[in-house]
């Protein structure tokens, strides 16, 4: 099959089997799995045919997979969609190829397929649990099964569909139908235990709080359209129209390329989830765990940052490679800013999973705080491995959680919030394959030295910004690194580490095979992918294998950006934080007992009850943004202009017009013609009158009198201004 | 002589409608079978109209010319354009799920179809109409049925109020778009209403600037340009769920279609010189209209408001006088209209079940009635302006084209977007997710049939349109340009 055929088929087997399973296959569980998961696995074997392909195409950058169609005839010209593979696309192709289908073969087990339906179980709450009995006549408590099982294969199906379009998109307004896509899965998904408050009001919040991203968004994109005539990259980006941007002033001392670069950029902030449109992350993962993975961890807000990276020629147009250009900044300051912002909340967080979306938050900071500065292989380097590593991690919160509500089962207690890790403790010897996956998930995140993946995306962005001379980011972005490797440790310590706290813990039990082969194999990627891209000059080990990363993403750009010259200072500060953090995570929890405090609580104090709060970031938004919002809305426009002035209006004119209406029939009518004009006339007065009378009978009918003054007033005016 | 396939579409109703008064009015099964077979008659001729319209020839397709009353100038002139072309299939489409909806409708289903039938002769006409005479007189039509179909079959609560502050609005709206329209007769000394013939009259630039505004806002009433858009929302709530969905879906489209029609076509000038007043007005409509059905608690008021909404985009659109944002109001209109309509009938469908539309007391109607909820939601997403539907196709080229003009009204109305969504998700949150109050438990049970047919044929065009919008917009582009031409040549 052509390369471009096969890249226009990719998006399709997840949509096809949303519409199979919605439509056919509802009732049967099984059917309805095999269905998905094969659909992924489809997808994913096409991605990875693409990327073979792609791999073995010379200046891949000049001469990408490309193909496009009209749709949307829009003035003179049609918008056209199509599809294009180049070296950025493909790159995170390959990641989506296999984070997807992984979750999706996780999501098989995570739902307890093969077990029993619970007797109190019903769609919209998360499964209770069943009584099984075994062969001797025993009674067990297992898991049940999840009510909604099929359904929930259909949504992640149109989930994957709409990530696939955006990756494989040649435009922005494909890849704007694929993020809409996304974040009505998003909804859907968060929202997928919808019997649960904290589900529904997750959902909205997340739909909500992107949206804002996304009208700035399709704000830039008709601003793009309109000043170029086009959304498809291959123009957009080419130079003649990039210095046409480039040149022109747009508002508030921005060229209308910065200006463009800046509205779309407010989409990411919504969609990666970056301050000041943060909030959303951390609440959705009310969802189900997979839904946290994929669509909270590897794809969805990773579709952010791919976008950022995608329209970097936009932003960066004019820039000389030194002083940043306005647009720039504002990003680099977002992304470091929240790099080091969300990693001091989630050192304060006890939810295994909500340390999880706060380090989310923090990396993809560290992406955006890279494409900031011009580092954009490094930006799309992490933006690969922190794919595979945090949804690694996710996936492995996962397996820990269904390990502890195991033990809920077992115990019967069910007070014990199998989420909180001060419950955990001791988890390495009953869950060894989530332990040793979830360590190598840590490390990877932390930065461990030379053998993770995550240490070499990110001593690549350390190297960038020390060697550009980047100092603010790089100090900001080092102190998150620390903090990173500290709540790291804190978590795998607290979690598997030490003795049980709880007796639930005790009897927590290891998780099927379709939950720890897709650990095991995303613990192969988050330790290997960081091999692809060893600075050449590295010691030791630089120039062993090619570096193959910076050589391939970087033929996207017109000009291929050059390697940074290899600086000792970044490399010990990376080594440094990592291990640094990684000891004190192990130091400060390696001996909490049953019901302890959090040390650091102890040492912290206010500041850590603030940190635990989120800086009271929901409770200021609520009242700075959503109350006068609503005030503004029932209060001012409804009531006092709406229904107050408007309406007002209306009816005092219809008073208006009944009291001239009696006031004629009382002091005119009555004591006037009919006293001195003749009986002869009288019937048609009293006609008039009764007619008269009529407008008093209720209020309603005085606004056609009042319109008539209204329109004999306006009348006079439009007479006397424009014809007199 | 070709078959006068307008004329037929415009007066099958009503003579249908005739036909349904001769009958016996205990016989409702016939009454209704009648009228299905009327409305379905007139929207299979319209997908015909639609489909056989030559978008490269553009221009006015399927004219039929008489002289009516020769010695004042009024002829009976009607065609169509790409402009009103999709109206044409709307009303077809409005009036077809509109008899399904209200096949249950017990209280004199004869006067009400008739009625109903009568609104529809005049709503067709006035899409068809090419002589501003004819126009009126269908608009007249179109406006007057709707009084006592309110208030016969309305809301008991409102329907008085409602029925007559709707209609004297309309009806003085109409009347000082009539003081125009006779004023334009005069000035243009022809002694023709025949509207292409005054398109070519050639104005004077101070007559059109004094009259656009009477003629544009006159007609715009019906469309609820904001300040004159208190009837809509009382309206389309006191009104029975088909009358709304005729209403909301079809003729507010009346109102912004005879405005662009009348107002912008003949006195290309006026608009020229009043676009910003009626941008103004429109962006406040989008804004303000979504921010007050944030806080409705009545879900049809919702309905109502979010109505006003997205008529002032259809209105913001022609206030760019660019090719994007009238291409993109056209489309509007229509999307609009059918979303509306997929709406109003939802609300009918729990209303019916439940008795009341306190969005508080309600929840959970996604379990009994599945095809409302599913129908409900892809019309949220239609509005929302989710790509992949009909409402995206319509509301981006008019961000684009108010872009061009003035990006900060862009800008602002684009918070309509976000309030838009909040509104939708919360109604569907409350409505159709989550508990199902008690007392409706065991006592509400899945909609009909019919009413499903309603809704797929509904739901199927919005989608249809979102992912291939090349069926409907290069023919809504073949009439911008026309407007574009008058536009220039003034």
């Amino acid at each position: 099959m052509a390369t471009e055929t096969l890249i226009w088929l990719l998006p399709l087997p997840p949509l096809l089997a949303f519409f199979l399973i919605v439509l056919f296959t509802n009732r049967n569980k099984a059917l309805s799995h095999w269905i998905g998961v094969g659909a992924a696995a489809l997808s994913w074997l096409g991605s990875m045919i693409v990327f073979v392909r792609a791999l073995g195409v010379e200046h891949l950058g000049e001469h990408p997979f490309a193909s496009a169609i009209n749709w949307l005839p829009l003035g003179d010209t049609w918008l056209k969609i199509g599809v294009r593979i180049d070296p950025l696309s493909a790159v995170v192709l390959f990641f989506v190829g296999w984070t997807v289908f992984m979750i999706f073969l996780y999501s098989v087990g995570y739902h307890n397929y093969g077990q029993p339906e619970g007797d109190h179980d019903r769609p919209g709450l998360p499964p209770h649990g069943a009584t099984a009995t075994d062969e001797h006549g025993h009674e067990h408590a297992v898991p049940s099964v999840e009510p909604m099982y099929s359904r929930f294969f259909a949504f992640i199906g149109l989930f994957a569909f709409g990530m696939y379009t955006l990756v494989v998109s040649d435009n922005l307004l494909t890849l704007f139908v694929g993020w809409e896509i996304m974040g009505l899965c998003s909804y859907l998904l968060i929202g997928f235990w919808y019997g649960k408050k904290s589900a529904r009001d997750a959902a909205i919040k997340a739909f909500m709080t992107t949206r804002i991203g996304d009208v700035f968004m399709l704000l830039g994109i008709a601003f793009l359209y309109t000043a170029t005539g086009s959304l498809s990259y291959d123009v957009v980006f080419s130079e003649r129209v990039l210095h046409a941007l480039a040149t022109t002033p747009a508002f508030f001392g921005l060229t209308a390329a910065g200006m463009i670069g800046l509205l779309l950029f407010i989409g990411a902030v919504g969609k990666s989830a970056q301050w000041p449109l943060h909030v959303w992350l951390p609440d959705a993962m009310e969802g189900p765990t997979p839904v946290s993975a994929m669509i909270h961890a590897a794809t969805m807000v990773s579709a952010g940052v791919y976008m950022t990276i995608r329209i970097f020629p936009l932003f960066s147009a004019g820039w000389d490679g030194h002083g940043l250009t306005a647009t720039m900044s504002i990003i680099a300051f977002i992304g470091a800013f929240t790099a080091l912002f969300a990693a001091t909340i989630a050192v304060a967080q006890n939810d295994i999973k909500r340390v999880l979306a706060y380090s989310t938050i923090s990396q993809l900071g560290y992406m955006i705080a890279a494409i900031g500065i011009g580092a954009y292989v490094a930006a799309a380097f992490h933006l690969v491995t922190h794919a595979f590593f945090k949804a690694l991690l996710f996936l492995g919160s996962g397996s820990v959680i269904h390990g502890m509500e195991h033990g809920v089962l077992h115990t019967g207690d069910h007070d014990v919030d199998p989420q909180d890790m001060f419950n955990m403790g001791g988890l390495y010897k009953k869950m060894p394959v989530t332990f040793w996956t979830f360590l190598i998930g840590g490390f990877a995140l932390s930065g461990f030295p030379l053998v993770t993946a995550g240490f070499w995306s990110k001593d690549e962005i350390f190297a960038d910004a020390f060697g550009h001379g980047h100092m603010a980011v790089f100090i900001t972005l080092a102190l998150a690194a620390f903090l990173t490797a500290f709540y790291t440790m804190r978590q795998i310590t607290l979690s598997f580490l030490g003795k049980p706290r709880t007796g639930v813990a005790e009897h927590a039990q290891e998780t099927p095979w379709t939950m720890t082969v897709p650990l095991m194999v995303l613990a192969i990627f988050a330790v290997t992918f960081g091999w692809v891209g060893i600075p050449e000059h590295f010691p030791g080990l630089g120039g062993l294998l090619p570096n193959w990363f910076h050589e391939f993403v970087g033929g996207t750009l017109a000009v291929r950006p050059e390697a940074v010259a290899f600086s000792m200072a970044p490399l010990l500060t990376s080594l440094g934080v990592a291990l640094g953090g990684l000891f004190f995570g192990w130091l400060v929890y390696r001996k909490v007992q049953a019901g302890a405090v959090d040390p650091l609580k102890k040492v912290l104090g206010p500041v850590h009850t603030l940190l635990e709060n989120k800086y009271y970031f929901d409770e200021a938004y609520d009242f700075l943004f959503v109350k006068p919002a609503y005030w503004l809305a029932e209060t001012f426009t409804y009531k006092w202009i709406d229904r107050g002035l408007i309406d007002n209006i209306l009816h005092s004119f219809g008073r208006a017009a009944t009291w001239l209406g009696s006031a004629l029939r009382n002091y005119f009518d009555l004591p006037f013609i009919n006293r001195f004009v003749g009986d002869g006339s009288a019937a048609v007065v009293r006609k008039a009158g009764s007619e008269l009378r009529y407008v008093e009978t209720g209020r309603i009918q005085q606004y056609m009198i009042a319109a008539m003054s209204t329109l004999i007033v306006v009348g006079a005016l439009l007479y006397y201004f424009f014809l007199a | 002589m070709t078959f006068p396939i307008l004329s037929v579409i415009v007066f099958t109703p009503f003579v249908a409608g005739m036909l349904i008064l001769l009958m016996p009015g205990e016989r409702k099964t016939e009454i209704r079978m009648t009228a299905l077979a009327a409305a379905a008659f007139a929207l299979l001729l319209s997908i015909w109209v639609y489909f056989s319209y030559d978008v490269a020839a553009a221009g006015y397709q399927f004219q039929e010319q008489y002289s009516w009353l020769p010695a004042l100038g009024i002829g009976y002139h009607v065609g169509v354009d790409g402009l009103s072309t999709p109206l044409v299939l709307l009303t077809g489409v409005v009036m077809f799920t509109g008899v399904l909806i209200s096949w249950n409708i017990d209280d004199r289903p004869r006067e009400f179809f008739a009625f109903l039938f009568i609104l529809a002769t005049g709503v067709f006409g006035v899409f068809v109409a090419l002589d501003l005479f004819q126009l009126f007189f269908f608009y007249e039509i179109a406006v007057f049925p709707m009084y006592l179909l309110i208030s016969i079959w309305g809301w008991v609560k409102t329907r008085e109020y409602a029925a007559m502050k709707l209609t004297l609005y309309l009806f003085i709206g109409s009347v000082v778009a009539l003081v125009g329209g006779l004023a334009m007769y005069w000035a243009a000394g022809a002694q023709s209403f025949d509207m292409l013939v005054l398109e070519q009259a050639g104005f004077s630039e101070a007559f059109q600037r004094t009259w656009f505004l009477p003629v544009f806002i006159g007609f715009a009433v019906l469309g609820g340009i904001f300040p004159f858009h208190n009837w809509s929302p009382d309206g389309h709530v006191a009104a029975p769920t088909a009358v709304s969905m005729f209403h909301a879906g079809v003729l507010m489209k009346l109102g912004a279609f005879a405005a662009l029609r009348v107002g912008i076509m003949l006195l290309p000038e006026g608009a020229k010189h009043w676009a910003w007043l009626i941008m103004l007005l429109a962006l406040v409509n989008v804004v303000y209209g979504a921010f007050i059905a944030m806080v409705q608690t009545d879900f049809k008021y919702v309905i109502g408001f979010s109505s006003v909404s997205h008529m002032g985009l259809v209105m913001m659109g022609f206030a760019t006088l660019t090719k994007q944002g009238l291409t993109g109001s056209g489309v509007q209109m229509f999307s609009h209209g059918v979303m509306t309509a997929l709406f109003f009938a939802a609300v009918g469908m729990v209303y019916n079940q439940a008795h009341t539309r306190e969005i508080p007391k309600l929840g959970g109607f996604a379990k009994v009635m599945p095809f409302t909820a599913i129908g409900f939601i892809i019309g949220g997403l239609v509005s929302m302006g989710m790509p992949g539907f009909s409402g995206f196709v319509a509301e981006f080229p008019i961000f684009m084209g108010v872009w061009q003009v003035k990006p900060w009204i862009a800008i602002l109305a684009a918070i309509s977007i976000i309030i838009t969504a909040s509104y939708i998700m919360l109604v569907v949150r409350r409505v159709f997710f989550g508990d199902m109050p008690e007392e409706f438990v065991g006592h509400t049970h899945d909609v009909t049939v019919l009413d499903k047919v309603a809704l797929t044929l509904l739901s199927v065009l919005m989608i249809g349109i979102g992912i291939f919008p090349a069926l409907m917009v290069p023919m809504v582009q073949s009439g911008v340009e026309n407007v574009l031409r008058l536009l220039g040549g003034a």
